[in-house]
């Protein structure tokens, strides 16, 4: 085990990075130069620190490691860092999207670049914060903290209509994240502690857990997104700038699924148990809506964000199966669809840097002058609509046949939104991709650069790779969720027997 | 009685004839004299400051019980003279480049502050009342010293006029409870009153009314945008840091320890006024053009908050009290130091549309009114959360449940206009830049940002202090 804190140390050091591009002074270029590679080190190193995560892992352990307790606001509500199976996959997913995400906005951003980039770093701390937190408060802080760089974000940067999108997406989030707030003060005062791992194995009174369970999922719903809170998701998408919706799409949506994995299912499985068939439904109607939705879109962002709340809804429908696989399935949908959606995006930016514009219509026949483009495009939409051996399979069949287990009809409602999938994907890919290039604008358009390629050969790389050997993620994962389903099946078991008993 | 048994209350005595040196220097020497009076009278309240933070901790009373030097009081000693310097030493820049050279400023602004202090130590209805005379007579002053001005001296007026109608109903009150009760002292009535007659309550209501004029809470805020908006912007800085705090001391003092057997019937009044105060605070605001009107209806919803950890009554609740107080008070400094700060070559502006592009003109002073506007929304990890943290704990600790969920939501409600600055201040296309920022004023901002940014680095002194000032109450 290492003997420095290096989870804090990947959770602040993007922060140190952003003090120095504050601190940077001198003529406007020169400045500008230098923030984006101070940003681009920082991220860089980041994620290498934040390998010395996987390779200490011991993946046997079901329960935290690198942990670190210090006393903070004073009581028993302490800074105390941590990470299991279940979150290190993500604080490595957002370590390894950073540097992308530096590099996408290189020639992007051309306004305000020190604000950006330190917003940027700012961001990175809180995201890795909210995923390592082992104390309730504190990961309320990380996790709201979140807010501001991110409205800042689509606010400054963002496209026509980024004001309206950045102030839904931000008091959406916060009034969804202020009960929870409430939950958490109200299990403090049941528990006595805010140490999240004796919350894991406190088990409060029954209708207690109802309202936590309804407070926890105002927040959790909103920010993952589920149908029908999701409508600020295609804004923000729309309206952030290209790296602003990669991380969107690749982390802080998965806030949501990390909240019922990390709380929901474990502290309230009998509230849990009691809504699963509500979350069931919820999931299947976001799965067969949102996919409905997509089909219907002229915007490209906008068909890929509705499209990630269908693919969203195969996580809550996996985690609430209480299964292996289901939660299993959970956890690596997350993992790809971050990969996956985040890569669709920088698909997206890469057009619109050169275009201006996201209007599906404005596009057609991009594979004759940009074949290389045509070729990564092609495995990210089939890596969206689960085709095999790319990584979005994986996390749906295993979601699917968890359902199945778990109820049949659930399975085949949520197998028709696979069929969707393919729809709108395809015949997105179709529309932009294939056909004779007409228009006139488009008959300059240049192939993906250097820089470009740069960015997106690691995310081919990953989603093939996942798509037939998933087992690193997989493994990473595996005794802390069987750990979780063995806990949560234990609480209720005894509840089951009574009922059996009874009658 | 020897002079050594004076020793607990020479803080006071230091202000206050400190503050009759430097009349008499003041009135002898002439408007030339301003400059100096004001450094006499930081100089006060540093030694002021001194001498309170090196009085030991056990609880003193003096003068039969009246007055009490405990750990709750100093505890908001030391805000209301922090509050009072940082108004003084933003102060200066403006009024000289207003001509306005008022030596009697810092004096009036003193003698305000030695009324707040027996405030904040006042153990009966007596020094209780007496405290809030002479902070509030000072404040109508200072409310209209621009009295060529005529918002400032309407201002002025406004205050007098309602102020004296909730000193009377203050004073009724006071003379209801003491007639069925037969005691003055907070002690005395606490023994006396077991159970809610119809007497003590409607003196309870007339109490409490005065008191929510004092600390603006609704429905007896109507003259906080007004006065606001009149008053010259460091005294407007003024009275929206420390009298507020001193009045929500007394304010706590009172319901806790001179009514704890009938906590049920005043605590209703405090839900309700609570309540309405967020609700209304997040509501008015969203309308307002004016940056002073405002800070007007953000600090009514500001007080709505610090309500909802005295509702239950409990040494929790009191202590979020204390640490909302000390955590609105940074805020309130360092936001009237940007509103100080906006001054263009046509003079001083107010309207928040002034402020647009602030981030591409003045970039330092954009981030730190930011953050403490998102502080003031309650986002964590900056101050503000962890304020409205430890007051809602302590009313779902309480079971007020209702008032807790009304009372994120009413937050969530008032986050939309303080982002609209935000947006404002960051988004918007830059008019001109402002002039550069006096250094005092500067200085302030400065210290109140970086309170305010970095408070949840080391946030366990503040607790620790909270709470121990919190338990002489019980």
């Amino acid at each position: 085990m290492a003997t420095w804190p290096i989870l804090s140390v990947t959770t602040f050091l993007p922060l140190v990075g952003a003090l120095f591009i504050l601190l940077l002074r001198g003529e406007d270029e020169a400045v500008k130069r230098n923030a984006r590679w101070v940003a681009l080190w920082t991220t860089v190193i980041t994620f290498v620190i934040s390998i010395f995560l996987v390779t200490g892992f011991d993946k046997g352990n079901p329960g935290f490691q690198f942990v670190e307790d210090h006393p903070w606001l004073g009581g028993s509500i302490r800074y105390k860092m941590g990470v299991d199976g279940i979150s290190l996959p993500f604080v490595i997913l957002i370590t390894f999207l950073m540097p992308i995400a530096i590099i996408a906005g290189w020639h992007a951003i051309e306004k305000r670049v020190k604000e950006y980039l330190v917003l940027f770093l700012l961001l990175e701390t809180l995201m890795v914060g909210t995923f390592s937190a082992l104390d309730i408060v504190l990961f309320y802080v990380f996790f709201e903290g979140g807010l501001i760089p991110m409205f800042l974000i689509i606010g400054v940067w963002g496209g026509a209509r980024r004001v309206y999108a950045s102030f839904k997406f931000f008091l959406y989030t916060l009034a969804g994240s202020v009960l929870m707030l409430l939950a958490i003060m109200a299990m403090y005062f049941q528990a006595g502690t805010t140490d999240i791992v004796k919350l894991l194995t406190y088990g409060f009174p029954r209708g207690m857990q109802t309202w936590l369970w309804l407070a926890f999922l105002a927040s959790f719903a909103v920010k993952l997104p589920m149908w029908p809170v999701h409508t600020w998701l295609p804004d923000a998408h729309v309206e952030a700038p290209t790296a602003g919706s990669v991380i969107l799409a690749a982390v802080l949506l998965k806030m949501g699924g990390y909240g019922f994995l990390r709380f929901s299912l474990p502290m309230f499985p009998h509230a849990s148990e009691l809504f699963a068939p509500m979350m069931f439904f919820l999931s299947v109607v976001a799965i067969i809506y949102t996919s409905l939705v997509a089909l219907m879109q002229e915007d490209i962002k906008k068909l890929i964000a509705y499209s990630s709340v269908a693919h969203m809804g195969f996580v809550t429908l996996g985690i609430f199966t209480f299964s292996n696989e289901g939660v299993q399935a959970g956890v690596f949908q997350m993992v790809s669809h971050g990969i996956v959606s985040g890569a669709l995006f920088l698909c997206v930016g890469v057009v619109y840097d050169r275009m201006h514009t996201r209007e599906i219509a404005a596009y057609g026949g991009l594979v004759n002058r940009m074949p290389i483009y045509a070729a990564v495009f092609m495995v990210f939409t089939l890596a969206n609509v689960g085709l095999p051996g790319t990584s979005g399979f994986v996390g749906e069949l295993l979601a699917l046949l968890a359902a199945f287990k778990a109820n049949t009809w659930v399975a085949v409602f949520a197998t028709t939104g696979v069929i969707l999938s393919a729809a709108y994907a395809l015949w997105l890919y179709r529309r932009v991709v294939f056909g004779a290039l007409e228009k006139d604008s488009l008959k300059s358009i240049t192939d993906l650069n250097g820089r470009e390629i740069v960015i997106l050969a690691p995310l081919v790389i990953l989603t093939i790779l996942f798509g037939f050997w998933p087992a690193p993620v997989l493994d990473m994962s595996a005794s802390a969720v069987a750990n979780l389903v063995a806990q949560t099946k234990a609480a209720l078991a005894p509840a089951k027997a009574a009922l059996l008993g009874v009658q | 009685m020897t002079l050594t048994s004076l020793m607990p209350v020479l803080p006071e005595l230091v202000v206050i004839v400190g503050a009759m040196a430097l009349l008499m220097l003041g009135v002898f020497k002439g408007e030339d004299s301003t400059p100096l009076v004001e450094a006499g009278a930081l100089l006060v309240l540093a030694v002021t400051l001194v001498l309170i933070v090196m009085q030991p901790a056990a609880p003193v009373e003096m003068f039969g019980g009246s007055i009490v030097v405990d750990a709750f009081s100093r505890f908001f000693k030391v805000l209301i003279l922090i509050g009072a310097a940082a108004a003084l030493i933003m102060s200066a820049p403006f009024w000289s480049n207003h001509k306005l050279n008022r030596f009697e400023f810092s004096i009036v602004v003193l003698l305000s502050v030695a009324g707040m202090m027996v405030m904040v130590s006042a153990r009966d209805l007596i020094s209780l009342y007496l405290g809030i005379e002479l902070m509030s007579l000072s404040l109508y002053v200072i409310a209209a010293i621009d009295r060529e001005n005529l918002r400032s001296t309407e201002a002025g007026l406004k205050y007098f006029v309602l102020g004296a109608l909730s000193s009377g109903m203050l004073l009724y009150g006071a003379s209801l409870i003491y007639g069925f009760t037969g005691t003055i002292s907070f002690a005395g009535i606490a023994a006396a009153a077991k159970s809610p007659s119809i007497g003590l309550i409607f003196g309870i209501v007339f109490l409490f009314a005065g008191l929510a004029f004092k600390v603006s809470a609704v429905p007896f805020h109507m003259w906080t945008p007004d006065v606001y908006e009149g008053a010259p912007t460091p005294v407007t800085a003024f009275f929206a840091a420390a009298p507020k705090v001193a009045a929500m001391a007394l304010f706590a003092r009172v319901a806790i320890t001179s009514f704890p057997a009938i906590a049920l019937q005043w605590q209703q009044i405090v839900v309700f006024i609570a309540i309405a105060s967020m609700v209304l605070g997040a509501f008015a605001a969203i309308g307002q053009r004016n940056i002073k009107r405002l800070m007007a209806y953000s600090s009514i919803g500001h007080v709505g908050y610090a309500l909802v950890g005295l509702a239950p009554g409990t040494a929790t609740g009191v202590s979020g009290v204390l640490i909302y107080m000390s955590i609105y008070l940074a805020m309130t400094l360092g936001t009237f130091a940007c509103i100080i700060a906006m001054r263009r070559d046509g003079g001083q502006v107010e309207e928040i549309d002034q402020l647009a592009g602030l981030a591409r003109t003045q970039p330092a002073m954009a981030f730190v009114l930011a953050a403490l506007l998102f502080s003031l929304a309650g986002i964590p990890p900056l101050a503000g959360f962890f304020a409205k943290f430890y007051v809602f704990l302590a009313a779902v600790e309480g079971k007020f449940y209702t008032l807790a969920v009304i009372g994120v939501l009413a937050s969530v409600v008032g986050a939309y206009y303080y982002l609209r600055i935000v947006k404002i201040i960051y988004i918007d296309e830059p008019v001109a830049r402002f002039l550069p920022m006096p250094k005092p004023v500067a200085a302030v901002l400065f210290l109140s940002g970086a309170f305010t940014i970095l408070f949840f680095v080391y946030p366990a002194p503040l607790v620790a202090a909270a709470n121990a000032a919190a338990k002489s109450l019980f």
